[in-house]
């Protein structure tokens, strides 16, 4: 095993530089010299912070999942749709691959990447590493871009469009759901979740 | 340009999952990331360290070949038909963004375009470049470079936007004889086109642009 110092030297990944590390002042994102890719910023958001946006994210998600998208009229005959639903009729359609890639980048990884977050932070609140943390923030890392929910909002707001020409378009709830839950993702993509490894928090009981 | 110190050369590795910074311990010149005997594991996370991801050029030209193999029949065949009384419609991707334009929504038409067309296109130029200019260790706009690839890595999975349009409205357009749509093998193509290319540019290593002989001293 190779000897570990991570309070004080800090490489670019994009480039192999090693950096001294230092504190960083409120809002400041620290840049690489050599590749100005983005090294460190300083944390904004609180554990708290950070908790309260994944609950609400969580309640979003649920929502987005189970009410209607959208719901397309013509000749009086009415058609809605949910997520499960596209997957399904991929699947039906003899599309199993879009289906599969449907489910796992709208559904499944961002219901485990929530929940693992969930997990992970609720357990930061009180000073602790969660049970399984070691793995679970391997899983989390390799979950990278895998998660795609605010790609199918604006596939949602295509499809609308292309709909409109020929039909009664009525945008749902999910709809909203899913708008309101790109702006949570918005907001957390610039939380860099490596800093809970840095958190000095106490091994799991 | 002034000497900044790299990683290999203090005799430092990072891991790539956790970002933690480990000393090499003696007798690991085989650290090399050529995937033999690399059995250094970090000490926090205990991912597998690596100087470089492993065989990087090698797999990331395979995965864009694959990729591009299938961006072929993604474009030249019909990704949806849609089906109406006396009418049976079959949409290419190209198709499907022209019919946008004429529909009045020619910013979305852009939009569309950019994410299917532009951007995978983007991606193969952009890879190729990269893995032929580090390939050769050249000193060539490394800057540039270094900031290309991590614009097609921020961009790469919005090219999924229209394979989710096919699958929307396939679910919604359920009007049994009176109008119905339906994938078409295209949107499975370019559904794993975008996989590849996903692959390809996680398994190419930017550190790797920075490698090779110092052409800028
Ligand atoms: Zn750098
Ligand atoms: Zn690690």
């Amino acid at each position: 095993m190779g000897k570990a110092f991570p309070e004080k030297l800090l490489i670019c990944e994009h480039c192999d530089t090693v950096y001294r590390r230092r504190v960083l002042e409120r809002g400041e994102v620290a840049r690489c010299a050599l590749c100005a890719a983005e090294l460190e910023r300083y944390h904004l958001l609180s554990v708290n912070a950070m908790l309260a946006l994944i609950l609400t994210a969580a309640i979003v998600f649920v929502q987005a999942n189970l009410w209607p998208i959208v719901t397309l009229g013509l000749s009086g005959q009415h058609s809605s749709t949910t997520l499960w639903g596209v997957i399904l009729a991929m699947w039906r359609e003899h599309s199993q691959v879009v289906s599969v890639l449907v489910a796992t980048t709208l559904f499944f990884f961002p219901l485990l990447k929530m929940s693992l977050l969930g997990w992970l932070l609720w357990f930061a609140r009180g000073g602790r590493r969660a049970p399984g943390f070691v793995p679970l923030m391997v899983i989390l890392h390799r979950l990278g871009p895998w998660t795609m929910s605010e790609v199918f909002v604006l596939g949602a707001l295509v499809a609308i469009v292309k709909a409109h020409t020929y039909f009664d378009v009525t945008a749902d709830p999910g709809i909203y759901a899913y708008a309101a839950l790109t702006l949570l993702i918005t907001i957390f993509a610039g939380v860099d979740l490596r800093q809970l490894w840095d958190e000095d928090l106490e091994p799991a009981a | 340009m002034s000497a900044l110190p790299r990683a290999a050369e203090l005799g430092l590795i990072a891991c790539t999952v956790c970002g933690l910074v480990c000393r090499n311990v003696p007798g690991d010149a085989q650290l090399d990331g050529d995937g033999v005997d690399d059995a250094m594991a970090c000490p926090r996370c205990a991912s597998t360290l690596r100087r470089r991801k492993p065989d990087s050029f090698a797999r990331t030209w395979a995965l864009l070949i694959a990729a591009f193999l299938m961006y072929i029949p993604a474009n030249v065949l019909p990704i949806m038909r849609t089906a109406s009384l006396n009418d049976i419609d079959d949409n290419t991707i190209i198709s499907g963004v022209v019919e946008l334009w004429r529909a009045g929504s020619p910013n979305l038409a852009v939009i569309v375009f950019t994410a299917s067309i532009v951007v995978p296109v983007l991606k193969f130029l952009a890879l190729s470049v990269l893995l032929v200019s580090s390939q050769r260790g050249s000193g060539w706009a490394r800057l540039q470079r270094a900031k290309l690839y991590r614009l097609v890595e921020l961009i790469g999975y919005w090219s999924m936007l229209d394979v989710f349009v096919v699958a929307l409205l396939t679910a919604l357009v359920r009007f049994s004889v009176l109008s119905l749509v339906e994938p078409l093998p295209g949107v499975i193509f370019f559904g794993l086109t975008v996989v590849l290319t996903m692959f390809a540019s996680m398994s190419f290593d930017p550190r790797l642009i920075w490698d090779g002989k110092d052409s800028d001293d």
